[in-house]
C-alpha cells in the first residue's frame, strides 16, 4: 500500500487582508516533498503575500500555513534554518563585498565549511570573479545571483524564490534553472518559484497554481492546463485567466 | 529542535557583530563620524566650562561638571544611536527580510545590536576622554568604579530606548526614523544633564526622578562637587533601568507581532 508522504508545506483556508484590502482570500494548497510548484499570477494577484506568510514574515488573518510539519509563523524556529528564499523586495547589504555577505548568512545559518562552500556556490553561478566586490557595485544579474546564492547556501529542503530569473540576460537565466534542476535532482528540495516567465515555469515547474485576485483560480500540471484551455503556451493561459476567458475557454 | 525561539546561540550573535563590523571598516568616514560630534561638543563645552569658571563661585568649585556632564550626556546619546544606526542599516540596506527569514532569534538580534553599541561607543569615546585631558586637564577615568555605575546605568537607558525605537521602526518603517534620531533629547532637559534636579519645577521633578539617568547625573555632581560617590543614587537608577529594559523589550516583541500583522516585515509586498 502506498503511503503518501507529509506535504513539505500545506496551506489551508489561508485569508490576509489588512485594514481596506484583502490580499489573500482563502486558498489552499499543499505541495509534496521534492516537488517543483509554480505560482503564476498578475501584479496584486497575492503571490508575494502568500509567500510571506509561508515564510512566517506575515501572520495570516485566518487558515493555517504549515512547512515541514510546523505551523507558520508560530512554529517557525522549528524549520527556519531548513528553509532559505530570494526575493527582489529584499537587498544584500551594499557595502559589504559578496563574500562578506555570504559569510555572514553562512554563520547564521550554521553552515559547516562556510569558505567551501561559498567557494562551491560561487563556481556554480559564476560569481568568483566578484566575491571580493561590494555587493552594490554589482548590476542587476549580479545581484540576483548572489542573492539565489544566499538562498542555497545552508542546502534548504525548502526553497522559496519570487522571480529568481528577474533582470538575467538569456544564458545567465538559463544557467540559473539547469542549476535549480540539479539542486532539486540531488537534494529533493521542494521549491515554490514565483514568476512571470512562462518559459521558465513550463521548464521547471511539475505544476501550476495561478492566482487572481487572492484567490487560486487554477491548479494543475502545465500539460493538463495546457490540454484544458486547449493554448500552445503556458503565457496563453495566463492571458485566459487574467482577462477572465478561463470559464468560456475552459467549460 | 524546539519551536519556542528561546534558544540563544553566541554564533549566530558573532555573526551579526561581524556583519556590523565589516560595515563600520568599510568606511573611514563613518569611523571619523563616531569622534567627529563628541570632541566638537567637548570643546564646546569645555571652552564655556573655563570661561564661566573664571567668572562664578559655583563653577570655580565645581571644576569639570560640564564637561563630565558632556561625556556622560555622549553615553547616553551615542549608546542609543549606536544601537538604532545599526538597526537602521538593515533597513536602509533592504536586508530585514533576509534577517527575519533566517534562524536569527530576535534577542540575539538585539544582543548583537547592543554589543556593537558598545563598539561605536568605545571608538567614539575613547579618544575624546584623552583630549579631555590633553585641553581641560579633565580625567573621566579617575572616577573609577564610580564611571563604571555611571557607564552601566546609562548605556542601560540607551539599549532600553534603542530597544523601542527599533520596535517602532518594524511597526511603522521609515516613517519612524527620526525618531531615532530625535528620541534622546527628550531626556536631555528632563534628566537634568547640565543643571541640578532642584531646578525644575516641583511637579515635573517627579517626572525626572522616573528617569534612571537623572540620578546619574545628580551622582556626577556628587562625585565632582561634593566628592561624594552616591551608592544609593546609582541603586535606585539601577532598578529604574530594570523597569526600562523589561518594558522595552516587552514593547519590541509586541511591536515586532504587530509588524507581522500588518506585513511591514516585507516591504513592497503586493
Amino acid at each position: 500500500m502506498d503511503v503518501k508522504p507529509a506535504p513539505a508545506i500545506a496551506v489551508d483556508n489561508l485569508v490576509k487582508r489588512y485594514k481596506t484590502a484583502t490580499a489573500v482570500d482563502g486558498i489552499s494548497f499543499q505541495l509534496a516533498p521534492g516537488t517543483v510548484t509554480g505560482l503564476l499570477g498578475g501584479n496584486g494577484a497575492g503571490k508575494t503575500t502568500t509567500i510571506a506568510m509561508i515564510m512566517g514574515l506575515v501572520t495570516p488573518t485566518a487558515g493555517t500555513v504549515a512547512v515541514l510539519g510546523a505551523q507558520m509563523p508560530k512554529q517557525r524556529y522549528r524549520v527556519l534554518h531548513r528553509m532559505n528564499f530570494e526575493s527582489p523586495y529584499v537587498d544584500m547589504p551594499m557595502r559589504l563585498t559578496v563574500r562578506q555577505n555570504l559569510s555572514v548568512f553562512a554563520q547564521l545559518y550554521a553552515v559547516p565549511d562556510e569558505a567551501v562552500r561559498i567557494a562551491s556556490l560561487a563556481v556554480d553561478l559564476d560569481l568568483t570573479e566578484f566575491l571580493d566586490r561590494p555587493a552594490g557595485k554589482l548590476s542587476a544579474g549580479q545581484k540576483t545571483r548572489v542573492s539565489l546564492a544566499k538562498s542555497l547556501l545552508n542546502k534548504p529542503d525548502v526553497l522559496l524564490l519570487d522571480e529568481p530569473t528577474a533582470s538575467l540576460d538569456p544564458d545567465t537565466a538559463d544557467w540559473v534553472r539547469t542549476h535549480l534542476e540539479r539542486y532539486r535532482a540531488e537534494t529533493g528540495a521542494t521549491i515554490l518559484l514565483a514568476s512571470h516567465n512562462m518559459n521558465e515555469v513550463e521548464r521547471l515547474c511539475e505544476r501550476v497554481i495561478i492566482m487572481k485576485k487572492g484567490r487560486v483560480e487554477d491548479d494543475d500540471t502545465p500539460a493538463r492546463l495546457l490540454a484544458r484551455y486547449s493554448r500552445e503556451t503556458l503565457e496563453e493561459v495566463f492571458l485566459d485567466v487574467a482577462r477572465g476567458r478561463q470559464r468560456e475557454v475552459a467549460g | 529542535m524546539t519551536d519556542t525561539g528561546l534558544e540563544f546561540s553566541l554564533n549566530r550573535v558573532a555573526a551579526m557583530v561581524r556583519r556590523y563590523w565589516y560595515l563600520l571598516i568599510s568606511s573611514w568616514p563613518r569611523l571619523l563620524d563616531l569622534v567627529y560630534w563628541p570632541t566638537v561638543q567637548m570643546l564646546m563645552w569645555g571652552f564655556l566650562q573655563a570661561y564661566v569658571s573664571q567668572n562664578s563661585g559655583y563653577f570655580a568649585n565645581a571644576a569639570g561638571v560640564f564637561i563630565g556632564a558632556v561625556l556622560l550626556w555622549d553615553i547616553l546619546f551615542r549608546g542609543q544611536l549606536g544601537f538604532s544606526i545599526s538597526f537602521l542599516e538593515e533597513m536602509w540596506a533592504r536586508n530585514l527580510g533576509n534577517l527575519m527569514m533566517s534562524p536569527l532569534r530576535p534577542a540575539e538580534f538585539i544582543s548583537a545590536l547592543m554589543i556593537m553599541s558598545i563598539v561605536r561607543l568605545l571608538i567614539g569615546m575613547i579618544p575624546v576622554t584623552f583630549l579631555a585631558i590633553v585641553f581641560f586637564g579633565f580625567n573621566l577615568w579617575s572616577m573609577g568604579l564610580a564611571l563604571v555605575a555611571f557607564f552601566i546605568n546609562l548605556i542601560l537607558t540607551s539599549w532600553a530606548i534603542g530597544i523601542f525605537v527599533a520596535g517602532l521602526l518594524l511597526r511603522n518603517g521609515m516613517g519612524a526614523e527620526s525618531m531615532a534620531w530625535t528620541i534622546m533629547f527628550l531626556f536631555l532637559p528632563l534628566t537634568c544633564v547640565y543643571y541640578p534636579v532642584a531646578v525644575l519645577p516641583h511637579w515635573l521633578q517627579y517626572v525626572s526622578w522616573s528617569l534612571p539617568p537623572t540620578y546619574v547625573f545628580e551622582g556626577m555632581r556628587a562625585l565632582l562637587i561634593d566628592h561624594v560617590f552616591r551608592v544609593d543614587l546609582m541603586l535606585e537608577a539601577f532598578a529604574f533601568n530594570v523597569v526600562l529594559f523589561g518594558g522595552a523589550v516587552f514593547a519590541f516583541l509586541k511591536l515586532l507581532d504587530s509588524a507581522r500583522t500588518q506585513g511591514s516585515l516585507l516591504q513592497g509586498a503586493d
